[in-house]
């Protein structure tokens, strides 16, 4: 049994065929074919699967396609501005955030949430805003730094890599 | 060459070569820096693909049926009925792979699928592909199959009776052994009974690891094809495609040359994808039965019976030290839990003991270590493969002797510093940064204001380790290299390394495109790898036992110094200077005597054109392999645990202690970890705070656990990512990675390895914290706020320090 379900996925109209018992990861990976967002546990507990919903972060691998039908929906492949990379796409790069990557594009979301909401988060906030994203790989240092370089190059207008050349400025005159 | 040719070679060229201020320097231009990773956007953009994001035209989706039983006959299995249902496109048992497969080529005892027996609860009996998932569920359920229950045993004492060696859960080798045992290993340096009898102080004591499991993020998953020619290409999530390619083509009965395996990006391994599984036999099989993709993705609970995960270990442990806290005598009992198969435990039994003999100078060693198997989802290697354990019940005895002696206990350890030459096992220590890696964790945590100083409640613990960059021999004994590296140079410039390592977030593509980069003097950005590919790339073994940066890396350089050969002859020879002088750096090629003029030097691609026309096309083939002479121990068993090169660590843990709740709450771990060399500090970086937490998580809140009672006796206590808890961002102390850099003559540019090594310490760091804290030592991990309760509670009562 399908159902035709619309949605906005990273700002396209979308009209597409989906089982019934689709959830909303599924209908995003599998029917189409934005495998960004990732399955990790498919109940709710790792957080690779995250999402963002009308702004708002959640678990796609918990929401029936049905309940995210007429609402904007923005996947990690949503995050750059066409060819440009978020600034929280490039501070992950620059500081080494992403190693194996899987729970890369939760995070990511997760995380412009947090910097939509509060553009200076301290560590506490962001460790909290986070919670709900396992990471595997880094102990979550890396991606701490990434988070915060984001923020400040955001408030300071700069690129994240002037910042961090800004700081290195700063670090030689010390 | 004609001038006016030299003249324009030299204004064409690289499009973003470096400031020429800086060429004539011998630093490293990208080896050391924070370079980004070649797929580090991928990663960051959704691009990046892992083998579940991979649909092939037509593919059918694969499940498992497993067993509900922990010990048991198959009798029969009727599939008759499933084979019909709408939907069914092929259904596989055991009878259709019985070659017995096996990571270790001497203790082969699994089949893909469960031929006649099934030796713990989730064991595989049957594979069913169908259109979609949901009917391949369907299907599995549908499967009739009759069990005769034997008896199980869930604890390795029990295995061991003679009641249970009359039902053994394998077929012993040879009459009269008990089958449960998989390998038991006794080895003795020195004197220890005398030496220890001549100790003037002596430290005994029970130990326990728990058991834990790798839990990555990405499931394993698997897809098989079958193209037009007949060719199998299975893609799978493991970190060893070579060997997978050789254990399928067995299992199979199918020529090697014509089974192709492809390791797409994988989402964390930390050892849990380095040996075959069954799914990537079934979906191979399936995929040559049906002509049609086959995928199987496990789900997570599947995880966690696929496991293969870190062994639970009883130890004892005696250490006997003189008065001035020189280490006499070391004398350690273990007891594996292996679990239903055997997987590489034939190797843990080893590293048990054999990995446990430096950083420290021990004048005597003996270790017995029995791996037994149980009815339980089967151990294997998890980061830091075997020596996770001992290393726990080592360094929480050397803070025993240490406080016996009222000595501090890093001084304890500086005493014992084995610097280089060979360990009590004979095996070869080239370089050895373990006394920087305690200097450093002693300034950066304040250790002397703090240890012994803290208000109750609150301590500080250290803790050392060393581990092996790869293994010295391959798993199937052979005498070809163990990496190979390819590199092509293309006229634009660009450079292309194809490689075997397999990146499994690590950073071995990483390192393996900074290395091209340095050597062949071209921008990062040129510079494009493919890895782990059997058809494409030369051989490597895989991502086990922390090769790759030496192994590979290697490799890499090797290739790479050929064609700078090349290239540097035909530069040298348009500028009519001598070849040792023209250096290939930042975009370009040059006189180093002269790096700043512009007729004394060609852009980089100008210099790969000049040496192609000279030479024809440039590449070349670099290999490595292992030294054999003088680096392991002359004894049987002496080559296991023997590596071209070893890594140091050293870690102080800040806890506080609630001794109301028995809470531990890890503060901060400082993590000092000799790599030798940092290729790219942000990775090693990376790889030692990775570590770190992993380490913090097992000595803290992960347990691998089977029920006990019935019915429910060896089904898996807590198989999800909520109920085996793994820590998440509010958990985690702060981690603190200092690096050491005491280069190995037998590493690229020194390099060792980062990835397993700066795990071992974070457990006995962090109990020797509690000791100090609050003077009650946890020597049964992991440290839930139950047992730190109980402990505490038994300390009022009796009072006892040690």
């Amino acid at each position: 049994m399908r159902e035709i379900i619309r949605l906005t996925v990273n700002g396209d109209a979308v009209e597409t065929g989906v089982p019934t018992h689709y959830t909303l990861l599924e209908t995003l990976r599998y029917i189409l074919g934005l495998t960004g967002s990732k399955q990790g546990c498919d109940k709710g507990d790792c957080g690779a699967c995250t999402v963002l919903l009308n702004g708002e972060a959640v678990l796609s691998c918990l929401m029936p396609v049905q309940e995210a039908a007429s609402g904007s929906v923005v996947t990690v492949e949503g995050l750059a501005a066409g060819p440009r990379p978020s600034a929280l796409q490039e501070a992950f790069d620059l500081t080494g955030a992403a190693q194996c990557g899987f729970c890369t594009p939760g995070i990511l979301c997760s995380a412009t949430q947090l910097l939509a909401e509060d553009p200076d988060p301290d560590r506490a906030e962001i460790a909290s805003a986070l919670s709900g994203n396992l990471c595997r790989c880094t102990g979550y240092t890396k991606i701490f730094e990434a988070v915060e370089l984001a923020a400040e190059a955001t408030r300071s207008g700069l690129a994240p890599a002037d910042v961090l050349v800004a700081r290195r400025g700063v670090d030689d005159q010390a | 060459m004609h001038p006016d040719e030299l003249n324009a070679l030299q204004r064409g060229g690289a499009d973003d070569p470096e400031d020429l201020e800086t060429l004539g320097s011998d630093a490293f231009r990208v080896l050391g820096h924070r370079n980004r990773k070649p797929e580090g956007m991928r990663k960051g953009t959704g691009r990046e693909i892992y083998t579940d994001d991979l649909a092939l035209p037509g593919m059918l989706h694969a499940k498992l049926l497993r067993s509900p039983h922990p010990h048991a006959r198959i009798v029969s299995l009727d599939a008759q009925h499933t084979t019909q249902m709408p939907g069914v496109h092929e259904v596989i048992t055991g009878a259709d792979m019985p070659t017995p497969y096996g990571i270790i080529p001497w203790t082969r005892d699994e089949h893909a699928l469960a031929l006649d027996r099934v030796r713990y609860i989730g064991d595989a009996l049957a594979c069913v592909a169908a259109i979609d998932e949901d009917t391949a569920s369907a299907a599995i359920e549908s499967i009739d199959v009759e069990y005769d229950i034997l008896p199980f045993y869930l604890e390795p004492e029990q295995a061991l009776t003679d009641e249970a060696a009359a039902v053994p859960i394998h077929d012993p080798k040879r009459a009269g052994r008990n089958g449960n045992i998989t390998k038991k290993v006794e080895l003795e340096f020195g004197p220890v009974d005398d030496l220890m009898k001549a100790s003037d102080v002596i430290v005994e004591g029970d130990y326990y690891f728990h058991g834990t499991t790798h839990a990555p993020i990405e499931p394993h998953c698997a897809i098989g094809n079958v193209d037009a020619d007949g060719l199998l290409t299975v893609w799978s999530s493991t970190q060893v495609p070579h060997y997978l390619q050789r254990e399928l083509a067995r299992v199979l009965e199918l020529d090697v040359a014509r089974v192709r395996v492809v390791q797409p990006a994988v989402g964390g391994a930390f050892g849990g994808k380095s040996e075959p599984f069954d799914l990537e036999f079934c979906v191979a099989l399936l995929a040559l039965r049906t002509g049609r993709p086959v995928k199987l993705l496990y789900t997570r609970e599947e995880l966690f019976y696929s496991h293969r995960g870190r062994h639970p270990m009883n130890m004892w442990y005696r250490v006997g030290a003189s008065r001035d806290g020189k280490l006499r005598a070391v004398d350690a009992r273990s007891l594996l839990d292996g679990g239903a198969y055997a997987s590489f435990g034939l190797v843990t039994t080893y590293y048990s003991g054999q990995l446990l003999t430096a950083p420290y100078e021990l004048e005597s060693y003996r270790f017995d270590s029995t791996r037994v198997y149980t009815n339980k989802p089967p151990c294997g290697p998890k980061r830091g493969h075997g020596s996770v354990q001992p290393r726990f019940a080592f360094e929480v005895s050397l803070d025993k002797v240490a406080a016996e002696l009222e000595m501090d206990p890093i001084e304890l350890r500086r005493r014992n510093f084995m610097g280089t030459g060979r360990t009590v096992n004979e095996f070869r220590v080239q370089s050895n940064g373990f006394l920087e890696c305690l200097d450093a964790v002693e300034r950066a945590s304040e250790w002397k204001s703090k240890h012994g100083k803290l208000p109750y409640g609150r301590g500080v613990g250290v803790a050392g380790s060393c581990y092996i960059s790869g293994t010295n021999y391959p798993i199937y004994p052979n005498e070809m290299p163990q990496a190979a590296v390819q590199v092509q140079i293309e006229r634009s410039g660009r450079v292309s390394v194809l490689h075997g390592a397999s990146e499994i977030g690590q950073g071995s593509d990483a390192t393996m495109a900074a290395i091209a980069a340095e050597e062949l003097g071209v921008p990062l950005g040129y510079v494009r790898v493919l890895s782990a590919d059997t058809d494409l790339v030369p051989v490597d073994l895989g991502a086990y036992s922390s090769r790759e940066t030496l192994m590979v890396g290697n490799a890499c350089v090797h290739a790479c110094r050929q064609v700078a050969d090349r290239v540097r002859e035909s530069v040298a020879g348009a500028l009519r200077i001598p070849a040792d002088r023209v250096r290939l750096a930042g975009g370009w090629a040059f006189d180093t005597d002269a790096p700043s003029d512009g007729d004394r030097r060609l852009p980089i691609a100008a210099a790969f054109q000049l040496a192609e026309a000279q030479h024809g096309t440039l590449g070349a083939l670099g290999h490595y392999n292992t030294p054999k002479d003088g680096v392991h121990g002359e004894y049987r068993g002496g080559t296991i645990g023997a590596s071209p090169a070893y890594s140091f660590t050293a870690h102080v843990a800040e806890v506080e202690v609630d001794s109301e709740t028995g809470f531990v709450e890890v503060k901060t771990i400082w993590v000092a970890h000799d790599c030798g060399r940092a290729l790219n500090p942000m990775l090693v970086e990376g790889q030692m705070e990775g570590s770190a937490y992993m380490g913090f998580a097992e000595a803290i809140m992960e347990q691998q656990i089977m029920k006990r009672g019935d019915p429910e006796a060896g089904l898996h206590d807590a198989p999800s990512l909520l109920d085996y808890r793994i820590p998440t961002s509010l958990d985690c102390p702060e981690f603190v990675a200092l690096i050491v850099e005491a280069a190995d003559p037998e590493g690229p540019y020194g390099a060792k390895e980062a990835g397993e090594g700066p795990l071992h310490p974070s457990l006995p760091a962090i109990a020797n914290a509690i000791w100090d804290a609050v003077g009650v030592r946890m020597d049964s991990l992991p440290f839930t706020p139950d047992r730190v309760w109980r402990a505490l509670r038994g300390h009022e009562a009796h009072g006892s320090g040690n």
